[in-house]
């Protein structure tokens, strides 16, 4: 089966005031249909920055440099605006962080509803559109009364599966989810994940999580992939990751998780979060990582596929690869 | 000596409407003893909804109860003047939710950290007071050079949610009261802040009452907790006991629905009830009623406390052959 989504080499640049940050900095990925991806990493690794490019929906002094989006055979970076105005939510769908704000107050939620559908496909019969709204809302546990309901009437979690409504609408091939339930509490979280779940089931489609619960990605995602600094530094299944992660970055995040049997050990990671107005030379993790070698303050390591299934991108493994060659 | 804090029969009701009047009781009789001497850390955990921040209000003092009293050693909080209010504000301080909401954005963040420095004459020169603002700022993780000057939109979540920890330990408490510090905060940072706010309470004897719905961080930092729903005590007790070994049922679904980064310890199967009657009063009987699995007849009326364990208590009629425990004595049950 061809990937739904493949992106390649996508590179983003905010220009301040400051300096050139590189917000991503060449991120490859594939992602086949019905697949789970996690995406996690520190605030400024380029999680949500990601998010945005795929949908195109970078502001200034943002700009997508380089790169390929594509979904399905379609390459978004080389549509028209209007085409990927189109593209959005029937290609390619986002569910945004924080979902309290992210509904008009002042417009009911059918309403907000129907204007994505109009968006969409103008010509389809009003009553047509309700019905396919209402359907959504059921998928999503919601009841078909809250279509006339305002957003102040509805709860954290219920405004929350709204979104997700919004964001299936017109079955979408993949749906971005950045940090869906960071507001709401263990019991509504759950309930919200096992939704996302049963659409993806009922859809088909490719999803990409967006977080750094790594509770969540335990419970939730396929596969792993770990951002630093605007880069990509291990994809893995999620059982490797959290049995055997490879990249020492994605060791540390491992090993910061609390679990019932290590209490009151908090293992943060080291060091701080570098800054992309400043990134180190070579690898940007060589001054927090305890395995740095002469060689990560001068090159940065490409993402290798090591093992057949993962890849990681870190000095270490190069190394050790070409030492099996030689031998 | 008096204890630090006290919460005596503590209810908080808002109401609205001027004809129609509708109540919601956000806390209802709550005792809880504080006491300077033996400084702990206390979580007071529950979903959105269930009193936690109405119980943080209460304790800093912005609102006042509808009924009971709070106590700021042995006087009412609400009679406190002068410069015991100057000191009451000084000793118990506060590190809130929103990092985004807190901060003046026409002000550099140095006005958040050098305000407090002034007000209660923490510092003699202006070189003092920034060597005190480069201090907190290095024991909360940060670069000071990188954040002093700056603007509150120049700095990221995580960032201004330390400098609210670095602000509240400025002014070396006795009482932090944290309202969900860490909710959005990475999980790489979530460590060190919530080592910060351990060694604050170890090293310099201060005590915490970290109020979060994240039952994984609340049984790594503190030492008894509380759980709350729609204002009322569900469980209470030692942290390992109630998390290991919950009682009432509302505490096992909340633990059953922890997402543990361990895959062969999958989200439980039990169902979970959607919420019936999402708001209005909940009737005079157990609040969780309408969502247990185990209803019975009894559940029509209160449940008391019952003591289930030497350091646990459930309010839950399943426990109904256990002694009851007086809501008042709640605090004797916690270690510390």
């Amino acid at each position: 089966m061809p990937p739904v989504l493949q992106v390649r080499d996508l590179q983003v640049t905010y220009y301040t005031d400051s300096g050139r940050a590189r917000a991503l900095d060449g991120v490859s990925l594939d992602l086949n249909p019905g697949e789970k991806l996690g995406l996690v990493g520190e605030s400024g690794s380029g999680k949500s920055t990601m998010a945005l490019a795929m949908m195109r929906m970078i502001k200034p002094p943002g700009r997508i440099e380089g790169g390929k989006v594509v979904v399905g055979g379609t390459d978004l970076t080389a549509l028209s605006e209007e085409a990927m105005r189109k593209a959005r939510l029937s290609k390619i769908a986002y569910i945004p962080q924080g979902a309290m704000n992210s509904l008009n107050p002042v417009i009911r939620i059918g309403a907000q509803m129907m204007d994505a559908i109009r968006a969409h496909n103008p010509e389809e019969p009003r009553a047509e559109a309700e019905e396919r709204c209402m359907r959504a809302l059921e998928s999503v546990d919601l009841k078909r009364s809250v279509f006339k309901m305002y957003a102040h009437e509805l709860s954290g979690g219920m405004k929350q599966r709204v979104c997700i409504a919004i964001g299936i609408l017109l079955r979408p091939q993949v749906i971005i989810a950045d940090e869906p339930t960071s507001a709401l509490d263990v019991v509504t979280q759950r309930q919200v994940m096992e939704t996302i779940d049963r659409i993806q089931h009922e859809l088909g489609c490719a999803i990409i999580l967006i977080g750094h619960d790594m509770g969540l990605m335990a419970q939730f995602v396929d596969k792993v992939a770990v951002m630093y600094a605007g880069r990509l530094v291990e994809v893995s299944r999620v059982r490797d990751m959290f049995t055997d992660p490879k990249h020492p970055y994605a060791q540390a995040l491992i090993r910061s998780l609390p679990s019932l049997e290590n209490k009151g050990v908090f293992q943060g990671i080291p060091g701080l979060a570098p800054s992309l107005l400043r990134l180190p030379s070579g690898c940007a993790y060589h001054p927090r990582c305890q395995h740095a070698m002469e060689i990560c303050s001068r090159a940065v390591p490409p993402l290798e596929t090591i093992n057949g299934s993962r890849q990681v991108a870190c000095h270490l493994y190069v190394e050790k690869d070409l030492y099996a060659e030689k031998a | 000596m008096a204890p630090l804090l006290e919460l005596r029969n503590v209810t908080k009701v808002y109401s609205r409407g001027l004809i129609h009047r509708t109540s919601t009781t956000a806390l209802e009789n709550v005792s809880l003893t504080l006491d300077e001497h033996e400084p702990t850390i206390l979580t007071v955990a529950g979903e959105s909804g269930s009193g936690k921040t109405t119980l943080a209000m209460l304790l800093l003092g912005f609102i006042a109860p509808s009924s009971g009293q709070i106590l700021y050693k042995g006087k009412d909080i609400s009679t406190l003047t002068g410069a015991e209010r100057l000191a009451f504000r000084r000793e118990v301080q506060a590190v809130f939710q929103d990092p985004f909401a807190v901060f003046n954005p026409f002000y550099t963040v140095d006005h958040l950290l050098s305000v407090p420095i002034e007000k209660f004459k923490l510092a003699k020169s202006k070189a003092e007071a920034r060597d005190k603002m480069y201090e907190a700022l290095t024991a909360v993780g940060l670069r000071p050079e990188d954040i002093l000057g700056r603007f509150p939109h120049q700095l990221s979540g995580g960032q201004r949610q330390r400098i609210n920890v670095a602000r509240a330990l400025v002014l070396r408490p006795r009482l932090l009261v944290a309202d969900e510090p860490v909710s959005m905060v990475d999980a790489s940072l979530r460590a060190n802040i919530l080592e910060t706010l351990r060694s604050l309470q170890r090293d310099y004897g201060v005590s915490i009452i970290y109020i979060t719905h994240d039952l994984t961080t609340a049984y790594h930092i503190a030492r008894s907790i509380i759980v709350l729903y729609r204002g009322g005590v569900m469980e209470a007790g030692d942290v390992d006991a109630v998390i290991k070994h919950p009682q009432h049922p509302y505490t096992r679904l909340l633990i059953d629905s922890i997402p543990w980064p361990d895959l062969d310890r999958r989200w439980g199967e039990t169902e979970i009830k959607a919420r019936e009657a999402e708001d209005g009063s909940v009737g005079t009987g157990c609040r969780f009623a309408p969502r247990c699995p185990f209803v019975m007849e009894q559940c029509k009326n209160p449940p008391p406390l019952f003591q289930v364990g030497p350091h646990q208590t459930a309010s839950c009629f399943l426990y109904a052959t256990k002694p009851e425990l007086e809501p008042e004595r709640l605090s004797e049950l916690l270690p510390v």
